[in-house]
């Protein structure tokens, strides 16, 4: 048991100042527009739960919000399996573990805008690998500037390319903790593949995807960097996600009171569901 | 074996294969670029990189870069030691409340907060300094910190707690002469991911800067959009900014998987 030592709390205190003076200002500022309405020359007007009742019930936010959800949704249904199938097929040890290790995490370190950059020069039409690959090799007709589905395709690819190894490498951990004696024992019970993955290396790798699937919502929920490098939103709004529409409202067009508004609804979908998400895969853990 | 080997080789192929054109585009010349396709940069050229190692504005922004980037491990690292220590160790009241309300500043969009820091450092008078940077990157680094150390810290026996103030250590000189060299291996974890998580953010660096302390983000756009589009250059910027990671991940090779399996969820 640990100790009950109200003094640790001086132990605390930095981070607790540092992360306040960070996320508590700028978090009342947000507060302070959502219920304003400005006019510029630092005039402003009380316009109470107006803004957020604009916001509820505005056709953009709700397309922008539905593609958000989209994106998240592919993202964390592709990302997961192949991050656990790419887990399970790496060498457990030897030379080759540390080179698998370092050249998959090479993209997680990566700036994001070099990341979207990378990709753009990656994609393009006629000078672009990937694009000259598909429109003259192969004669698909691919061009994300111009085909929304191509560019929801290449987005798509990009995080996968981008993320996948964050999965792997957690699963990776999660697998290599198992000790030989379970495996041996599946073995003298004649267990198939899939009893070993579903009853041995699954529930052992619980925790850690529980994990990698929180911090792959939180992340590929807030994107922005990669797909606005990649495609600024378009083409159209295609692939205008919130957090792109929510800087175009911010930063673009100055329209501080929608844009409070908005983040502060935003903030409190990706902090429910990461709640939720959390409670449920701790509470069987006490069953 | 032999079969199930092939699914990692076919992944790197393709997290590489993009990788592998940037690198090859910086060493075209604009001409080849534009020209048309060619797998293979038909004439060698330098002079992107010569470009970036003779022009300030260039460079500047990788030194800026690299200067807000340890700065901000520095200061995560140093504060988030004896939180990490408190939390591996002690119950508190609300430790686990205000554990997840650390862990729930991740959850901020980095876009939901550009325009109040900038006003917020402005307010402070740190606008276009490293140090602004720096303790903004805070926000999502502290907590990252914070959850490994903690995970590594519980690994440590408490009896080597004891046994130092048996031995009439104070909770300073133990920490730090004892302590800390028993976790190492965490504080070079934590260290990695706080560098990893600084320098590839580039929105709130962008934001908070202007000319001082610009980081290589805000210069690889001002090229991309004003002077028509210099792809090799572009390229070859690009291609900087993945060795330094490169670099500091071959260090820590051996503990990158650790690190974040021990956190506490």
């Amino acid at each position: 048991m640990r100790k009950v030592n109200q003094k640790a709390w001086f132990l605390v205190l930095p981070v607790l100042f540092l992360v306040a003076f960070n996320a508590l200002i700028p978090m009342m500022t947000v507060v302070n527009y959502s219920v304003q309405e400005t006019f510029g020359n630092n005039l402003f007007l009380w316009h109470g739960l107006g803004w957020f009742q604009d916001i509820m019930r505005s056709e953009r936010f709700h397309a922008a919000l539905g593609r958000q959800a989209l994106f998240t949704f592919l993202i964390l249904i592709i990302e997961v399996p192949l991050g656990i199938i790419i887990a399970l097929s790496m060498p457990r040890q030897g030379f080759w573990v540390p080179v698998c290790l370092v050249l998959m995490a090479l993209p997680m370190l990566i700036p994001w805008n070099v990341v979207g950059a990378m990709w753009n020069i990656f994609t393009l039409p006629d000078i672009g690998l990937a694009g000259y690959f598909l429109n003259h090799t192969l004669g698909i007709d691919y061009d994300m500037t111009q085909d929304p589905i191509a560019a929801w395709i290449t987005i798509i690819v990009m995080d996968v390319w981008h993320w996948t190894s964050l999965v792997v490498l957690l699963c990776y951990a999660g697998l290599v903790s198992i000790p030989d004696p379970y495996y041996q024992a599946a073995k003298i019970d004649g267990a198939s593949p899939w009893a070993v993955f579903r009853y041995i290396q699954l529930p052992k790798m619980k925790q850690v995807l529980t994990i990698a699937i929180l911090l792959r919502f939180m992340d590929s929920f807030n994107v922005y960097t990669e797909p606005f490098v990649l495609t600024g939103g378009g083409p159209g709004n295609s692939t205008t996600l919130l957090s792109i529409d929510l800087v175009k409202i911010s930063l673009g067009q100055f329209d501080l009171g929608p844009a409070g508004a908005m983040s502060l609804i935003y903030f409190a979908i990706t902090l429910l569901v990461s709640w939720l998400f959390y409670t449920l895969m701790t509470r069987n853990d006490r069953n | 074996m032999r079969k199930r080997s092939l699914i990692p080789i076919v992944y790197i192929l393709f997290l590489l294969l993009p990788i592998y054109w940037l690198v090859a585009m910086s060493f075209k010349t604009t001409q080849e670029i534009l020209g048309g396709f060619s797998l293979f940069p038909q004439v060698w050229t330098l002079d992107s990189y010569r470009t970036i190692f003779t022009d300030p504005t260039w460079y500047w922004g990788y030194i800026n870069s690299i200067i807000y980037v340890s700065l901000n491990s520095v200061i995560s690292i140093t504060v988030a030691l004896p939180a990490a220590y408190a939390f591996s160790r002690y119950r508190l009241l609300g430790d686990k409340q205000l554990f997840f309300w650390l862990l729930t500043n991740r959850m901020a969009p980095a876009a939901v907060f550009a325009l109040p820091f900038l006003q917020l450092y402005s307010a402070v008078g740190l606008f276009d300094t490293h140090l602004a940077v720096a303790l903004a990157h805070c926000l999502f680094n502290i907590p990252l910190a914070v959850w490994i150390l903690e995970g590594f810290m519980r690994g440590v026996p408490k009896e080597l707690d004891e046994t130092a103030f048996v031995d009439g250590y104070s909770f300073p000189r133990f920490f730090t002469t004892i302590f800390i060299p028993n976790i190492k291996a965490g504080v070079g974890v934590a260290a990695f991911f706080c560098f990893m998580f600084s320098w590839v953010e580039m929105l709130l660096a962008k934001t908070l800067t202007a000319v001082e302390a610009k980081p290589i983000a805000a210069t690889m756009t001002k090229t991309a959009s004003s002077a028509g589009y210099e792809l090799g250059l572009l390229a070859a910027a690009g291609t900087l900014t993945i060795i330094p990671g490169a670099i500091v991940i071959w260090f820590v090779r051996n503990y990158i998987a650790k690190g974040f399996a021990l956190g506490r969820v």
